[in-house]
This record gives structure tokens, sequence and C-alpha cells, in this order.
């Protein structure tokens, strides 16, 4: 058995996790679809029932006890995001319900106001619809053009392309492109981000490939030409983490779900500058200071973004993941999936027709096709073994026509997969050999 | 396991009246968002509205073109009007294996691309 390097302690991490405690299909869970959502650790499930038992109250407007404690915890989180994400200061950090909204709201409120037709918006080729179909509908509703930062294109891999052309269920058109390493292409950055180029919106990492974006090199051509950048840090962030000032983007957005915390809690992190010229994006309770009957006045930062009662329980459990994090660290965390991605790698080397998409070094994700099966059958028998693996086009639906494929099967990885899952996950790879008498 | 039986994947592998038809009375096309299968059905019909002749095209899981296949089976004979009436449960019981929720759209999207193919619009023209 290989030992891991990293000294994550997988075995006790797991053990973390009430999840893992359950059998799927009478096999143990082994779970393999973290780039969906994460498992969510004890400390994590607790800290919602603690809340509900303890401290229920809205915030922010009540004298009581109750609400001064619930006020006290959800801000004290908004503080440990800015922290993690190492924002200049709390007020930096809106709370949203999952990153796709928080992208959402700086298109309906900082791109309504500054987006104006015939500017540019650019975005890669690697984007998840959440980073995508946002801004062509901007661009459609302002008359801007939308621009694409190509995958590098390299002969080299036509082999793969190759191959996977010849899956009887990839007769999807060719245009002859081929993959190349599933890197962007950021020697043409200059042709994409042009000076007419308003906004760069980019994934941090691809939920598909496992691609790590060269995001400070785009970043620094973005502001080159005056541009504003969104980086989707929803697949980033809990494999990478993140330095917003390091990176200088000027907005971050990701999603607590993916790492470790609950549903329904998004963060948007803004620079000052920027959110303070931005108009509200919902309007009602909470993100008013003084209401007339005919006119009202806007909140301070960050509560003018946040209408209503917002995702209380939540945020504050979400903090708890956070210090789940900080715990194991980015540094292990990233060896770990390393160490992961090229282990199952190599596994699927062994497997006739498999074609494995994406660099080889990836923020823990394998995405891969069986020649003459869908991913959904491979996904359907591997399920049998319990082992949980996604299918699909991932909601990157341009990024699977690039690769010439209707969908892929994708293994995806945590803190809590050992080397022991990947086996697992093979050994029931073989059974779609078996089923499809291969 | 039950899913991919012996019969669903010979028809996956083997799938009967695979092929368009050159002079179709009728043709649809639908397909499945989630997971990019997509089905293409001609359907020859005669004079008093009797299908003579199924073609069926596309790509997709064993699920999705089992079941395809097996449906254009059932067609030939049948009226148009018959055809259309066909329900979920017919398509349930030619597979014979539970489906999950998670390969329901799978299985019916033969189904689908068929109520597609033959509407009211479409029997009044031809």
């Amino acid at each position: 058995m290989l030992q891991f390097v990293t000294m994550l302690d997988v075995s006790a991490i797991k053990k973390e996790f009430p999840i893992f405690e359950r059998r799927v299909n009478g096999n143990p869970l082994v779970y393999l679809d973290s780039a969906s959502t994460t498992q969510k650790p004890k400390v994590v499930l607790d800290a919602l029932v603690e809340y509900y038992s303890t401290m229920n109250a809205n915030i922010h407007r009540g004298v009581h006890t109750l609400s001064e404690e619930a006020t006290a915890a959800y801000e004290g989180v908004r503080a440990k995001v800015a922290r993690f994400v190492g924002a200049r200061e709390p007020a930096e950090i809106i709370f949203t319900r999952n990153a796709t909204e928080a992208l959402n709201l700086v298109a309906y409120t900082w791109g309504e106001k500054n987006i104006r037709a015939g500017d540019e918006i650019a975005v890669s080729e690697l984007e998840h619809h959440s980073n995508l179909v946002t801004w062509q509908e901007l661009c459609r509703r302002k008359g801007a053009v939308l621009r694409v930062i190509p995958l590098t294109s390299d002969a080299d891999e036509g082999e793969s392309s190759r191959r996977a052309a010849t899956n009887n269920v990839d007769s999807g058109a060719q245009d002859g492109a081929v993959l190349g390493d599933g890197n962007l292409d950021v020697s043409r950055l200059d042709e994409f981000i042009t000076p007419k180029c308003k906004l760069v919106a980019v994934t941090q990492m691809s939920n598909v490939l496992g691609t790590v974006t060269p995001v400070e090199e785009i970043i620094a051509s973005a502001h080159k030409v005056g541009a504003v950048v969104v980086v989707d840090g929803a697949q980033g962030v809990p494999h990478l983490g993140a330095d917003v000032q390091k990176m200088d983007c000027d907005f971050f957005a990701f999603s607590a779900h993916k790492m470790f915390g609950p549903t329904g809690v998004g963060v948007l992190y803004g620079k000052r500058e920027h959110l303070e010229k931005m108009p509200p994006f919902l309007f009602g309770g909470e993100m008013v200071k003084e209401v007339d009957q005919m006119k009202a006045e806007w909140n301070d930062l960050p509560w003018k973004f946040e209408a209503g009662t917002p995702n209380i329980a939540d945020v504050i459990a979400f903090g708890k993941a956070l210090d789940f994090v900080d715990g194991l660290g980015f540094e292990r965390i990233r060896a770990h999936d390393q160490e992961l991605v090229t282990y199952a790698r190599q596994k699927l080397s062994d497997f006739d027709g498999v074609t494995v998409y994406g660099p080889a070094v990836s923020g823990g994700i394998v995405s891969f096709t069986v020649a003459g099966v869908h991913p959904h059958d491979v996904a359907s028998i591997l399920n049998e073994a319990g082992v949980a693996v996604r299918a699909g086009h991932h909601c990157a639906q341009p990024l699977m026509q690039r690769l010439h494929v209707p969908a892929t099967t994708r293994m995806s990885f945590s803190v809590y997969n050992d080397f022991a899952d990947v086996d697992s996950a093979c050994e029931a790879l073989k059974n779609v050999y078996k089923i499809f008498k291969f | 396991m039950d899913l991919y039986g012996e019969i669903i994947l010979d028809h996956f592998q083997h799938p009967h009246h695979h092929g368009r038809l050159d002079h179709a009375t009728l043709s649809g096309r639908d397909s499945n968002p989630l997971c990019g299968d997509q089905i293409q059905l001609d359907i020859m019909a005669n004079a008093e509205g009797t299908i003579t002749d199924v073609g069926f095209a596309g790509q997709g899981c064993a699920i999705s073109q089992a079941s395809a296949s097996m449906l254009t089976d059932e067609l030939i004979g049948k009226s148009l009007f018959e055809a259309a009436q066909m329900s979920n449960e017919d398509i349930f019981q030619l597979l014979g294996v539970p489906i999950s929720p998670a390969r329901v759209k799978c299985a019916l999207l033969g189904l689908a691309t068929l109520k597609k193919t033959i509407t009211l619009d479409k029997l009044r023209m031809s």
C-alpha cells in the first residue's frame, strides 16, 4: 500500500464525517464527487443544531440576548471569511446564497452600471455555466461582445483526441481543433483582453479538468487595459485557498458547500472602491438605513447587499468549516490532491479505451471517458459498488464541445479520500468492462 | 446488476431499426440536456395511417438507446394514433427492470421523441 507523504491523516479525517458510516448498495460509501459538493464534518453539523438550540434569533435588529449573540456569531464569521481570503476588512465580504448568486450580483449591479454597447467581456473556455451564462446575458442586455480565452491547442495531444473520437458515443461535431494540455493559452491573452475589454470573468480552477488557471497573469493583463476582474473561486478555494490582495482581483466569488460548509451560503468579496459605487442588488429590509414613504437611503457596506433575513444558521456553521480547513492547511491539501490525481491517472491508464482529460497537475479532479460506454452508464455501474462519481457535462457544455465528448465521468477528491477509494473506483470500473463485454 | 441485463445490452449494442429513413412520413428529434443523449426518429406510414417502417439514430447511454430500440419494435403495425398514445408505463414494461429516478429521463427519451414526432399538427398535414 502506498503511503501518503503529505501527512494528512485521512483515516482520522474520515472519522470526522458522519456520512462515511453509511453504506450504499451494501458497500461502504466511496465519495468521489466533492467537486459537486463536499461532505460535512460533524463540527459543522453540530454548529447548526447548536445555533437553533441555543441562540436562534434574527440578527441586527434585536436588543435581546439571543439576537446579540446570533449577530455576533454571524458577523464573526464574516470577519473570519475576510481573514480567510485576505480581504482588507470584513465590509468587503458579502454573504449570498451561493457562488452563482455572487456572480449575478456583480452582473446586475456593477455590470448594469458600467457595461455599454460595444464593450467587451472576456471569459475563458473553462468556465462553469454560472460564470458564462451570467456574462452572455449581460452582453445581450447591453449589446456588449463576449470574448473567450481559449485552451492551448497542442498537436502532441492529438492521440487522446483521436481515441476519444473513436468512441461510438462521441459522434459529436468535430471542428478539427485538438485539445492541448487543458491549460489556458496565456500567450494569447492580448488577443482576447483588448482595450475594449471592461470585465474579465475567469475561474480559479476548472470543475471539469481540475486545471488551475494563471489568475494573477490574467488579472495583470486585465488591469493593464483598465478592465475589472471577477474570479470564480467556487472550485478553486477548497483546494488552493485564496489571497485576494495578492491576486489583486476586483471580485471573488465562492460557495460554502464546496468546502465542508452547509448549502445555501455563498460569498462575494469585492474591493470597497467598487462596492461603494455599485447600486444594491436586492431591495427590502436590512439593506436600508432610512426609509420614508417615497424613497430610501441604502445601508453601509456590506449590508447594502444583504436584503432580508440572511442564512444565519448556515453562515455560522460555515465558520466551523473554515476552522476545519485552516487546521489542515492548503499546502498539505494541495499535495494530497495531487497524489490522488497522479495515482488515479496511473490506475486508469491500465484500462483499454479510457481517455483521461485535462492536465496531469490538477486540483483534485480526474475526468475520463470509456470508449463505447456513456458516462452515465459508467456512473450507474460504479454506484452499484457504492462509488459516487459525477457523470455529465458538469455545467460546462462549451468545454464538452471543445473536448468532442457529450459528457465525461469525473472523480473529484477531497481530504477524506485515500488511495483505497481510487482502488475501489477502479475495481468497480472493471464491472463496466464485464457488463459491456469488452 | 439488473439495469444492464442481457436484453438491454443487446438492444444497445445491436439496435433494431437503426439508421435514418430516406422518405419518412414523419420525423422528429429530441435530446436530454442533462447528459447529451439524442434521438432522431423517422416514421413511415401508409395511407391508412398504419406505421410500416421506423428508423432511429442517436447517441447516448445504454438505457436511452436500448429503450428507443425496443420502442421501434413496438411501433410497426400500430396506427399513428395508437403510437402517439403510448405511455411511460409501456416503456418501463418493455425495459422490464426497475429504473432509478436518475435514469428515468434516459429511459423515456425515445418515447419523448415519438411524442414530438407524431403531433396533431403533423398528422393533419400528412
